[in-house]
């Protein structure tokens, strides 16, 4: 009873740390997610007076990624029942050019505005359509979520802190003596601390096998999945291999870290 | 015969400031039984404290098993704790060990074969009276018999000198008697050196001995 209460309150600590780890590169995964299709359905749109070739629009800035012509054909068959072919061929003639232009990433306001300035460089580019209003009302939001997750990583960082601290002082109190009395029988640092290190290691293993269950469950149920489809984001919840790695070797780190300032501090007593 | 302690001007301090024992003088020999007496807090338990290097000498030199004490590295520190067996006042058992793993714990130490420390433990606690207490916890004994533990955990390696501070102060009668029993056994049958820290020499001891008393930082023979 005793022993399965001494590794419960250190198993507790480090399934709560890796817990909350893991939610916030959930998070953090659905921001990027949502950076992502926004950027997919964003383009700013310029007109030109000659036909350009799409590289050459590439190379006006290093944020675009690639330029697309805009077809005016189905523009111009709308037009074909109300319009004499002949007027049309005309209009062909001295319609400009319509060109999509894709962004490497979602840009920031001021980064729009100096895309603004280097395409009105280009003197065969006569009008810009960045559609800033939406962009800016839609970026705010996009900050917003980015700054959510930044506080709930401080929050996660401050409570690990916390748990740690706290896990140390109990950790202290409970092993100190007992290498003390080891020590005095001449027990060498590692074979004193070898306790101390097994019982670390198994606890991390436990905590990350009880994440990485709760994870793999809740991905298989689809939890918060209906939510995010609907609103354009596919996300992984868990990824076994890639998350699981992560919790395993952070859960590890920490009580390792935690033994070994144990190891480090100890002070004999006798 | 062979010297297992042997002090010269040995001085101990408090924090490097308050002087506990000055210049002291003395040896015991191999197979000695001695006894430290002194009142409280004339620095009895210092001085058994600076043999087993928890407390290092101010000034002087401290030589016990052949080793100085005095800049002794940690490694050989270990090599010389793990011939000796201490006994505490307060027991210092290890909580979460069972008894049969506190006794078992200088044979762990000292590398024995599983099977070796298991047929140990069971003479000794047998010796001790506790064999049926083996799976217990020290929380689940009396003070008489954690002593009797400590006890059995101090011969199990069979170290050649044997520390032991007050180790009857807190039993009754019984307990102590069977205490003072095994340290005379370990003197007499295992060979070990004993030095006994207390207030009170007992009259009915069935060994002869050496008696150190301190006062005022000064430590002196009896005869």
């Amino acid at each position: 009873m005793r022993s399965i209460k001494n590794h419960l309150s250190l198993i507790i600590a480090l399934f709560s740390i890796v817990f909350t780890m893991q939610i916030y590169i959930v998070i953090d995964r659905t921001v990027v997610a949502y950076e992502k299709d926004l950027n997919d359905n964003y383009s700013v749109v310029v007109v030109t007076k000659n036909k350009v070739a799409p590289k050459k629009l590439v190379a006006l800035s290093p944020t675009i990624s690639s330029a697309k012509e805009i077809s005016t054909k189905e523009v111009l068959s709308n037009l074909q029942s109300q319009m004499k072919q002949r007027h049309i061929d005309l209009l062909k003639l001295s319609l400009p050019h319509f060109y999509a232009l894709h962004l490497d990433h979602y840009p920031t306001p001021s980064e729009l505005q100096n895309l603004r300035k280097q395409l009105k460089r280009d003197t065969q580019i006569t009008r810009i359509e960045d559609f800033s209003k939406s962009h800016d009302s839609i970026y705010t939001l996009l900050l917003l979520y980015k700054s959510i997750s930044i506080l709930f990583a401080i929050g996660i960082f401050a409570v690990t802190s916390l748990l740690i601290i706290k896990e140390m002082r109990i950790w202290q109190f409970q092993h100190n003596e007992r290498m003390s009395i080891m020590a005095m029988f001449g027990a060498p640092v590692w074979m004193r601390s070898a306790v101390l290190f097994r019982l670390a290691i198994v606890d991390a293993i436990i905590a990350s096998i009880l994440a990485i269950a709760t994870f793999s469950y809740a991905d298989f149920i689809k939890v918060g999945n209906e939510q995010l489809t609907s609103i354009g984001i596919n996300i992984q919840i868990f990824d076994l291999v890639g998350d699981g790695i992560l919790i395993v070797g952070l859960a590890l780190s920490l009580s390792i870290i935690l033994a070994t300032l144990i190891v480090i501090g100890h002070k004999e007593e006798v | 015969m062979d010297k297992v302690i042997l002090a010269e001007e040995l001085s101990l301090a408090y924090n490097s400031e308050e002087t506990i024992i000055s210049k002291a003088n003395f040896s015991v020999a191999s197979g000695d039984f001695v006894f430290i007496t002194g009142a409280s807090g004339s620095g009895k338990s210092t001085l058994l404290r600076s043999f087993y290097g928890a407390l290092r000498p101010e000034n002087g030199s401290l030589i016990v098993g052949g080793v100085e004490v005095n800049n002794i590295s940690s490694s050989k520190l270990n090599f010389l704790r793990r011939h000796i067996g201490i006994v505490f006042q307060d027991y210092k058992l290890v909580k979460d060990w069972t008894i049969g793993k506190n006794v078992a714990l200088p044979l762990i130490i000292n590398g024995y074969a599983k099977d070796v420390s298991d047929i140990q433990v069971d003479k000794l606690l047998n010796h001790v009276k506790l064999s049926h207490k083996i799976e217990k916890y020290p929380q689940e004994l009396s003070g008489g018999e954690q002593q009797r533990v400590a006890m059995a955990r101090a011969l199990a390696h069979n170290p050649i000198l044997i520390l032991a501070d007050e180790p009857t102060g807190n039993l009754d009668d019984y307990s102590s008697r069977l205490i003072w029993n095994l340290l005379e056994g370990a003197n007499t049958q295992l060979e070990a050196t004993v030095v006994i820290v207390t207030h009170h020499i007992p009259e009915d001891l069935a060994v002869d001995y050496k008696h150190f008393n301190i006062e005022g930082g000064t430590v002196y023979e009896i005869n």
